[in-house]
């Protein structure tokens, strides 16, 4: 091919040279005539114009303008089908100082990214979004774009687009304009010189918006496609204002840039030493502490009954306290849609040693609170283990007699108390006299640090007192 | 303070902000909803990003448009998710972007259940994606893992400039165990490759395109160097007292921790028994596995699915020692005592002259 250079007015943000190209690197790889071409020179102008080429990063599509790294000198980063919107909206809002174009096709943007599209303007994301419409897949070879116009012979509508059996021509700056998220969407033709020096217009306006921080900007350019349409330049220019504008009208669908407000500048994050604090958590610098446990323990307790009697607070308060008494611990709590049927049940073990598996599936201890919970557990129960039940009797053909039965209607004694819903924590009481290895202000401080309230924190400690009364072997 | 009870899924978000991870793209998903829910309160509090996306696929590109732009970025999901990722991890191993992915997995196939399961090995470990690409992939079994795991993942994620999937299930994601943090708090610059809008960074180019086939040829075969070398530098497991077992259990995640429970039941009468488990699921610790074949008698591989693992097991193996499997789904969690039943059926059908004692005198002479 012959090694001519376009030297003529070449914008400063085209690369003097196309490097990245394998071959004829003075000229880019569109066709004659194609509205990209076009298109990509009225970008170019304007980042020139507005003086941001340092700061922009140009996202580019999968389409015929997938190589647009070729030619704009800024930043570049090349999406998947469809996805620019998404790369684009994570870009800016890592790098809010920089400007973020998103370069996208009609099959790129209207079809398979139309879920992308239609969240990043819904979001307001602030960034500009260039939608070269040319009514036909470029790239692949001429198949029916969501944009085709009706009638119209691609390669996949070999007969011509038909609405019953394809759909219609979508309109996308129309249906982006519902959105209360953009503040400018205008759709722009290539169509004639006046056609494409409003077109530069929009685009500068696009890019401006960004710059002031106003938010979501979208420019809809009708575009030629002379080589899919097979027609020549002059012909294609033509469709391009009577054909495809009849379809698809020009104008400014959504301007809200007057109301619009600019964002504020992002505020610095906070200092790194402050992090740890910000997270809740305290950094562990030496050798961790092997927990130091006064006597052996190996505690494999189930805890189990409705929603709302505080199973898994039950299991959470043992936890946290046997941590505090230096042993490892675990809690595993049932989750899903078992817990949405109104049961739930949670594994807690309490160890001297390191928790090797966090399951119980032969507990040593079952704490029931309700009576299914105890049909379904009892059997589970080692031989020689502990059964508390909530409730004043265990019925008869749940008893065995291999284990060591203490049945007490804990909700009811709760009630006595003033707070039903304390039952769980009298049971806790209940257990702490017949479990050893977990000394009272390990239980205390362990409810002080999951009871979130002062009156609550004073009912449970009345319960655990109650609890352990009730528990006098029957 | 220096413990603290602490749900796995939360230990994540700790250990991926403390590693300076700024960018957090999510799309709701049980059981790994926890992981956006933290992110969501904790991110912006550190400066960082939160950003509920509108698919996992918008996710997995967000996730993409963060890392080009040089912040570590990270997304969190679940089979049905992680399926929908799988496009833009192929993209973000061919732009050689590094982030982090948490898989939670639960039951598949399709929408399946939200219980535990290990069904998503293939997808994860395999690729899941197209092209010739590797994912890192980093399986804890416990809280604390879950927290250190993740921050390692951010490393290894920068060092290989590659996605890495922390993947593990619905229990290890919900249980709550003592975690403590170790380490300050990092919050590492800008890779120089990176596209920030910069003067410095104009230059720039992230992009998964080589267009000539030689081009490309070089490329694949640059991953494929950087997946040998992390093959040679990077393998993590854990021995449970294996190195003298007959019988060698492997398995991952929460059911490594079983197993681990299952060892010392059968110790406890005398049979001598040990675990592998695999931290990195890839790389594989096959060399281990492979060492350990010239002692064991068999190898018991148990999963929560029909088999996955087990056939990396197989190619570390090599023929050299028997592989049974044992494997519950559906969600069903396998316990202790019925692992150790089929333990004991393996161990009564045995046949000691299995094994393999010329190879064990090779590894004497050796050394
Ligand atoms: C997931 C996926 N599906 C399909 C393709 C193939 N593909 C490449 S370009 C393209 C259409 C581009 O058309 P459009 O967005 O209208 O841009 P144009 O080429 O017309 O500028 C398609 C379908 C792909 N790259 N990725
Ligand atoms: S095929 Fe059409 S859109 Fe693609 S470069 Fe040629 S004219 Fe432009």
């Amino acid at each position: 091919m012959a090694n001519y250079t376009t030297v003529h007015e070449k914008s400063p943000v085209f690369y003097p040279e196309y490097e990245r190209k394998s071959e004829a690197r003075g000229q880019t790889h569109y066709c004659p005539g194609c509205g990209h071409g076009i298109a990509h020179k009225l970008l170019a102008q304007a980042i020139d114009d507005l003086g941001i080429q340092d700061r922009t990063i140009l996202v580019s599509p999968v389409g015929c303008s997938v190589f647009a790294y070729y030619y704009f000198d800024t930043g570049n980063i090349q999406a998947a089908h469809g996805r620019a919107p998404a790369v684009a909206s994570a870009v800016k809002r890592a790098r809010p100082g920089s400007i973020v174009i998103s370069y996208q096709g009609d099959g790129d943007l209207a079809a398979i990214g139309s879920a992308e599209i239609l969240h990043a303007a819904n979001r307001g994301e602030n960034i500009t979004v260039l939608f070269v419409n040319n009514a036909i897949y470029g790239m692949t070879g001429g198949q029916m774009a969501p944009t085709t116009l009706l009638g119209h012979k691609s390669t996949t509508t070999p007969f011509g687009r038909n609405a019953v059996n394809d759909g219609y021509p979508l309109r996308v700056a129309e249906t982006l304009s519902v959105l209360d998220g953009p503040v400018y969407i205008e759709r722009v033709a290539l169509g004639n010189a006046k056609q494409i020096l409003q077109a530069g217009r929009a685009v500068r306006r696009a890019l401006e918006n960004q710059v002031k921080g106003l938010g979501f900007s979208l420019v809809e350019i009708l575009s030629p496609c002379p080589t899919i349409w097979k027609l020549d330049a002059h012909q294609a220019q033509q469709h391009v204002r009577e054909g495809l504008s009849s379809v698809f009208k020009p104008g400014v669908y959504c301007d809200r840039t007057k109301e619009a407000v600019p964002r504020p500048e992002p505020k610095p994050g906070p200092a790194l030493t402050g992090i740890p604090r910000i997270l809740g958590i305290e950094l562990n610098e030496g050798a961790s502490a092997a927990p130091v446990a006064a006597a052996s323990v190996d505690l494999r307790i189930r805890i189990a009954g409705f929603g709302g009697q505080g199973v898994l607070m039950l299991g959470q308060v043992l936890a946290e306290a046997g941590m505090d008494a230096g042993l490892d611990v675990s809690w595993l709590p049932s989750y899903g849609p078992e817990m949405r049927s109104g049961t739930s049940n949670c594994h807690v073990r309490i160890s001297s040693r390191p928790v090797d598996s966090p399951l119980v599936t032969r507990p040593a201890v079952l704490l029931a609170l309700n009576e299914p919970s105890l049909r379904k557990f009892i059997s589970s129960v080692e031989p020689g283990g502990l059964v508390m039940y909530n409730g004043r009797e265990v019925p008869g053909d749940c008893r065995r007699p291999d284990v060591d039965l203490l049945a007490r209607p804990f909700t009811e004694i709760a009630d006595e108390l003033g707070e039903p819903r304390a039952g769980n924590i009298v049971m806790l009481g209940a257990l702490l006299r017949r479990i050893e290895g977990i000394p009272d202000a390990s239980v205390d401080r362990a409810l002080a640090r999951v009871v979130k309230t002062q009156r609550w924190l004073e009912i449970d400690r009345k319960a655990i007192a109650r609890g352990r009364e009730v528990c006098h072997v029957s | 303070m220096a413990k603290q009870l602490m749900k796995g899924n939360e230990a994540i978000v700790k250990g991926a902000i403390l590693a300076g991870c700024r960018g957090f793209y999510g799309y709701p998903i049980t059981p790994a909803n926890e992981i956006a829910e933290a992110a969501a309160y904790f991110m912006p509090l550190s400066g960082g990003v939160f950003l509920q996306a509108e698919s996992e696929v918008a996710a997995i590109n967000m996730v993409y448009g963060a890392s080009s732009a040089g912040i570590r970025a990270m997304t969190a999901s679940s089979g049905p998710g992680i399926s929908l990722m799988s496009e833009g991890l192929s993209y973000l191993a061919g732009a050689e972007l590094p982030c982090v992915v948490v898989d939670i997995s639960r039951g598949g196939p399709g929408l399946g259940n939200i219980a535990p399961e290990q069904s998503d090995y293939f997808q994860v470990v395999k690729g899941g994606g197209h092209g010739c690409y590797r994912g890192l992939v980093l399986a804890p079994a416990s809280a604390q893992e879950m927290a250190d795991l993740t921050r390692l993942a951010f490393d290894l994620a920068d060092h290989y400039r590659n996605p890495v999937i922390v993947l593990a299930d619905g229990i290890t994601g919900q249980m709550m165990e003592p975690v403590e943090f170790k380490g300050e708090p990092a919050l590492p610059p800008a890779p120089e490759w990176s596209v920030t809008g910069t003067a410095e960074t104009r230059g720039n180019l992230v992009s998964s395109i080589c267009l000539e086939p030689d081009d490309l040829e070089r490329h694949v075969r640059k991953l494929e160097a950087k997946y040998k070398r992390a093959e040679a530098a990077e393998v993590r497991f854990e021995n449970w007292r294996a190195d003298d077992a007959e019988i060698v259990l492997v398995g991952y995640g929460i059911v490594g921790r079983i197993l681990k429970s299952v060892v010392e039941q059968l110790r406890g009468f005398g049979m001598n028994i040990g675990l592998i488990r695999p931290i990195t699921l890839y790389p594989f610790p096959a060399a281990e596995l492979h060492r350990l074949a010239y002692h064991a008698r068999q190898f018991l591989v148990v999963e929560m699915s029909t088999g996955q693992m087990i056939e990396d097991v197989r190619l570390a193996l090599n023929g050299l020692a028997p592989v049974e499997f044992f494997g519950r789904c559906g969600g069903n969690v396998p316990a202790a005592e019925e692992i150790a039943a089929v333990v004991r059926r393996l161990q009564a059908g045995s046949h000691p002259e299995h094994r393999l004692e010329t190879e064990l005198d090779e590894v004497a002479l050796h050394g």
